[in-house]
């Protein structure tokens, strides 16, 4: 192995990262302050991916039919959790949230598609079809389970995850699709190309996660998503709605994943179930991360990158061996050091 | 409540397996296809071409029973067994890939059913023993293809090869077929990289590949997934010939590769180039005829992998009349009957070959179940 050689694993090693860096601060969000683990975390990047494409190619993507079917379920569950409340005001906002505005995405999707619009119309579209979906998942599966142990939720989440897949592929078919990069430029650097698509696959990883740390820093219901985090009873005790803390955190981390999505699309191709293993590799970063700390799980989903691109090139044959095997020092210094953690429940 | 939205999901997801069937057939068939999971790619395409087979062969009723293995051995298993126990099939059929595949031949075996495999791998029916009698195959083996691919690059001139194939059976089954047959030929394979379909990247492997500076390289992998390690490359500059495996063989490739995949070199079963076939030739007639009835329904032309479904049932329409001869579909006897009769099937014309079996060869193919590809102007096109 030489300079340059080393020079284009970093290189691709940090492409990667990036993208496991995103998933892996909304594995640890999601878990934070819903205690679920959101297995289906990969889904929403391929979904996020193939959507795209769809539109790209002028189809209407099945995002939509999925959106059109979960809305109205999650509105009958919302009139009956509420039946004994309910009034006009509370009626009329269930039924513009969950089936006016589903309704409005889905008749601006159909009646979009076939013009293949404009590829920042296309990105805004994908974003707007996808992202809902976190928080309507939320509150079909999961929080009516809220308070069950977190491995019934992981039970769900398996679940879910196994849906959507499974819906992915009666959607966007069995074969991969690419979509148009953000930039076609390219750089030379001495004998490093660097292509303007994997400069932008970093930025925006870059800035996306600094406006997250913003967000949780500085803002008020970044302050209540990380005050439920903390403490779920002394959230409520101060007046923070967790269900909306749990919805928040599922509307971002599907709006993350249909970003890394958008972003990784172009630099290689996404199968209906190529989310899976993307978002598994996240989650090793965010195991890293004890699922709590975002600064150790961006650091881990940069070595998870790096590990994977000198693996590929030293034994392609056991790179995932290798990748997952970063799991298990992490997990017996995580239980030498520190104390048995009692389970709330 | 909390249940039923978890029941929701599950159902929704659950409802992609299908069974058709008029009643009061004669003589029952049973598939079993991943038309889901890893492997869908290839059984969607197969599965969609089961509602092109006839629906009388040799003056019988046939229906046919279709079920989906998720691309998992112990589902496909549990379809047989269902099949066979439950609907009394009399042919199974199955799988798509080599881990669906293999589990059936025990089976088969074991209730004495025939078996006709629609996947590659050679071992599902090489040496025929006790099981494997009961198996027959109408897929070429990968040391057929890889034959064609090695015979072309030694006419090419050709002294050094980088391999880079699928983490998995195929890839591991193609390297030990090439490598056979690359050596004797006095071609050297100086770097062999692994990758998994799913990958995101295949950065490091590719470098490694430049690095070792093969003339040609050989990607072993199959469908769209076959893209990535052609296109990363073409992206790090390299310039040699690249050939891939008949795996390619579906229009998404090209679809998908553009540019990238100009000027690849690959082997295929005849029906991938059926328009560009001489007129003599006898796949040509009914490999358009199927293209143009799987277009008509479904919109699209077929993958090449669409015809092994058809093509196992082409060759049991072979075998039928004699088995009627002896018993009566439904019975054992009509099954034993129907084995000798796959045995003894000669010169069957199936869209993938010309089928010749025998006792020791339950896969009948030779070099007319092959044809060289090349893709010129984002077309396949014969060589010659």
């Amino acid at each position: 192995m030489d300079a340059t050689i080393a020079l284009f694993l970093v290189q691709d090693g940090i492409l990667n990262g990036a993208i496991y860096a995103l998933l892996a601060v909304a594995l640890v969000l999601v878990f934070a302050v819903t205690r679920v683990i959101l297995i289906p975390q990969g889904e929403f990047v391929a979904y996020g991916a193939l959507t795209l494409a769809a539109l790209e190619a002028g189809i209407v993507p099945g995002t939509v039919w999925l959106l059109a079917g979960l809305a109205p379920v999650a509105a009958a569950l919302e009139f009956w959790r509420q039946r004994h409340g309910l009034d006009a005001r509370r009626s009329g906002r269930i039924v513009l949230v969950d089936l006016v505005l589903p309704g409005a995405l889905l008749s601006l999707a159909v009646a979009l598609a076939p013009t293949k619009p404009a590829f920042p119309v296309a990105v805004l579209l994908t974003l707007a079809l996808v992202a809902p979906l976190g928080p309507l998942l939320y509150r079909v599966a999961f929080q009516p389970l809220a308070d069950a142990p977190v491995l019934v939720l992981l039970i769900v989440a398996v679940g879910v995850h196994l849906a959507l897949t499974g819906l992915g592929l009666v959607f966007f078919g069995a074969e991969g699709m690419r979509t148009s990069p953000l930039s076609a430029s390219m750089f030379s650097l001495g004998d490093l190309v660097v292509t303007g698509q994997s400069l932008a696959v970093v930025a925006t990883s870059g800035a996306l996660l600094l406006a997250l740390w913003l967000f949780f820093d500085r803002t008020l219901i970044g302050k209540a998503l990380r005050a439920s985090a903390v403490n779920r009873i002394g959230a409520r005790l101060v007046g923070i709605p967790t269900a909306m803390s749990g919805r928040l955190a599922f509307l971002m981390a599907a709006g993350i994943g249909a970003f890394s999505g958008i972003l990784i699309g172009p630099v290689t191709t996404i199968y209906y179930d190529t989310g899976f293993l993307v978002g598994l590799k996240g989650f090793v970063a965010a195991i890293v991360g004890g699922l709590v700390s975002y600064p150790i799980t961006v650091a881990a989903a940069l070595v998870v990158g790096l590990v994977e691109a000198f693996a590929s090139f030293g034994a392609s044959a056991f790179k995932e061996v290798i990748v997952f095997m970063i799991i298990l020092p992490v997990l017996l210094w995580r239980s030498l050091r520190g104390a048995p953690v009692e389970d709330e429940d | 409540m909390k249940s039923l939205s978890l029941v929701l999901a599950v159902a929704l997801a659950g409802s992609l397996a299908i069974a058709a069937a008029p009643a009061e057939a004669q003589i029952k068939v049973g598939y079993t296809l991943s038309a889901t999971g890893p492997a869908a790619a290839l059984g969607g395409p197969q599965k969609n071409a089961v509602a092109l087979l006839p629906s009388e062969i040799a003056g019988q009723k046939v229906e046919y029973i279709v079920l989906d293995d998720a691309t998992d051995g112990t589902k496909a298993v549990a379809n047989a067994r269902k099949m066979i126990t439950e609907d009394k099939i009399d042919v199974l059929m199955g799988s798509s890939v080599a881990p669906t595949s293999f589990p059936l031949i025990d089976i088969a075996a074991e209730n004495k059913v025939p078996l006709i495999v629609i996947t590659a791998s050679a071992a599902t029916v090489v040496p025929v023993d006790d099981k494997k009698r009961w198996a027959f195959k109408v897929v070429q083996h990968d040391s057929l293809m890889a034959q064609a691919v090695v015979e072309h690059m030694k006419k090419a001139g050709v002294k050094t090869v980088g391999f880079i194939g699928f983490n998995d059976a195929y890839g591991d089954g193609w390297y030990t077929e090439f490598e056979k047959l690359a050596t004797p030929a006095g071609i050297k394979i100086v770097a062999r990289e692994a990758y998994a379909r799913a990958d995101t990247s295949v950065t490091g492997q590719t470098l490694k590949l430049i690095a070792a500076n093969p003339q040609v390289i050989l990607i072993a992998a199959s469908g769209t997934p076959a893209v990535l390690p052609q296109k990363a490359l073409k992206e790090r500059g390299y310039k040699g010939q690249i050939y891939q495996t008949h795996g390619i063989s579906t229009p998404a490739f090209i679809q998908l590769g553009g540019k990238d995949v100009e000027g690849t070199i690959f082997p295929a079963g005849p029906i991938v180039m059926a328009d560009q076939l001489d007129d003599a030739n006898p796949i040509k007639a009914p490999a358009l005829d199927f293209i143009k009835r799987y277009t008509e329904m479904y919109g699209q032309p077929p993958a090449a992998f669409a015809a092994h479904s058809l093509d196992a049932t082409r060759l049991l329409a072979a075998a039928i009349p004699e088995a009627l001869k002896k018993a009566k579909p439904g019975t054992p006897e009509f099954r034993v009957a129907l084995r000798d009769a796959l045995e003894g099937a000669k010169d069957v014309v199936l869209l993938h070959g010309i089928a010749n079996m025998s006792p020791s060869d339950h896969n009948g193919f030779d070099e007319r179940a092959r044809v060289m590809v090349v893709i010129k102007d984002g077309k396949w096109q014969l060589l010659k």
